[in-house]
């Protein structure tokens, strides 16, 4: 088309791979946006604040754990406390992502942290896995970010409209196409046996801590896995050391 | 239940809290640099957060107890994803297939 400049062809097919590159987990996202709506407001939350927290806090699990925990009766300070374990492993995305932000300004890098979900982070490690930065990376980011963040509220708001009669469709499965795209993202960045070695120990012990309320079980399988990885690497390092001498 | 004026103060916290996670790390980028470990620890953060979330959902998928099963279409699809993946490096393929075997399976065990 006449009149769009190279770096705007550019800037207009990163939007569209991040958002292709995400869309599988949008699809996965939409019932639990759906059921959230209608869970919310059937639990007494008015319309109003059912969008605000998708629009607001815009965590999936923290909102839904919100829902139960006001159904019990909880202190507010005990929704907020489960907020807080609940998505720590965001700041673990953050400090992995962050040598890719940092060349941005404040606006930018706002934005990019707000809208940071565990799905955007799968998507932008293996974009700067595979291709490293360029000069416009972040809107492949910021598409990725919009993609997970409108789906999420729009369909918050038909499960406010269309109510609990479709609550079925949580047991449909569709959660698996985040699964399976996590599969695809992770299986190429086990490049060698630390990482094999700390996957397996992540996966294992967040099994077995499954029980554990907030997710914890996600944040100890995680950190014993990196510790793990990161001790099998130092000893491998320290023998190939010892062997150069 | 909770005034109104309570769950506006809940969703307020709520948001604040997730912003306080997920921002100063990139408000403060200019000033921090890791350590070489933290470095080296953070390389690890996708391959064991990403499975960690993972897993649980493969091998329970109703959340409690396990299903280590063939007739588990969670688990067969994704040890068949898993091949695929490792194999190719491919992630269109992987997710094709492994919705494709996932839905197949859900069709055909019930």
């Amino acid at each position: 088309m006449a009149g769009i400049t190279q770096a705007e062809a550019d800037i207009g097919r990163e939007i569209m791979r991040g958002l292709i590159a995400t869309l599988p987990m949008m699809i996965s996202a939409f019932p639990f946006g759906l059921i959230f709506g209608a869970l919310a407001t059937s639990h007494g939350l008015t319309p109003l604040a059912t969008m605000s927290m998708s629009l607001f806090v815009f965590s999936g699990s923290a909102q839904f754990i919100a829902i139960i925990l006001l159904g019990t009766g909880s202190a507010i300070g005990v929704i907020w406390l489960a907020t807080l374990i609940l998505n720590l492993r965001h700041l673990l995305y953050a400090a992995t992502l962050v040598d890719h932000v940092r060349h941005l300004n404040q606006v930018w890098r706002f934005g990019l942290a707000a809208w940071l979900t565990d799905e955007t982070f799968a998507v932008m490690e293996r974009r700067y896995r595979l291709e490293g930065g360029s000069a416009n990376a972040h809107w492949y980011y910021t598409a990725s970010c919009l993609g997970m963040y409108l789906n999420w509220a729009f369909w918050t708001y038909i499960g406010i409209v269309v109510g609990t009669r479709f609550e079925d469709i949580g047991a449909w499965g569709l959660e698996f196409a985040m699964v399976v795209t996590f599969i695809g993202i992770v299986m190429p960045a086990l490049r060698s046996r630390p990482y094999w070695l700390a996957a397996i120990t992540a996966g294992t012990i967040a099994t077995l801590a499954n029980a554990l309320p907030y997710k914890l079980g996600l944040m100890l399988g995680a950190l014993a896995g990196i510790a793990v990885g990161l001790a099998l690497q130092e000893w491998q390092r320290r023998r190939r050391l010892a062997g150069a001498e | 239940m909770m005034s109104e004026f309570e769950i506006a103060l809940m969703i307020g916290g709520m948001a604040l809290i997730n912003l306080a996670i997920r921002w100063p790390v990139y408000l403060f980028a200019d000033h921090v640099r890791f350590p070489p470990l933290i470095d080296r620890a953070l390389t690890f953060v996708p391959v064991t957060v990403l499975t960690a979330i993972i897993v649980p959902m493969i091998l329970m998928p109703g959340g409690a107890e396990f299903e280590i099963d063939w007739r588990n279409p969670y688990l067969v699809a994704s040890i068949v994803a898993a091949v695929i993946s490792w194999r190719w490096h491919k992630l269109m393929p992987t997710i094709v297939i492994g919705m494709a075997v996932f839905v197949l399976m859900r069709w055909w065990v019930g």
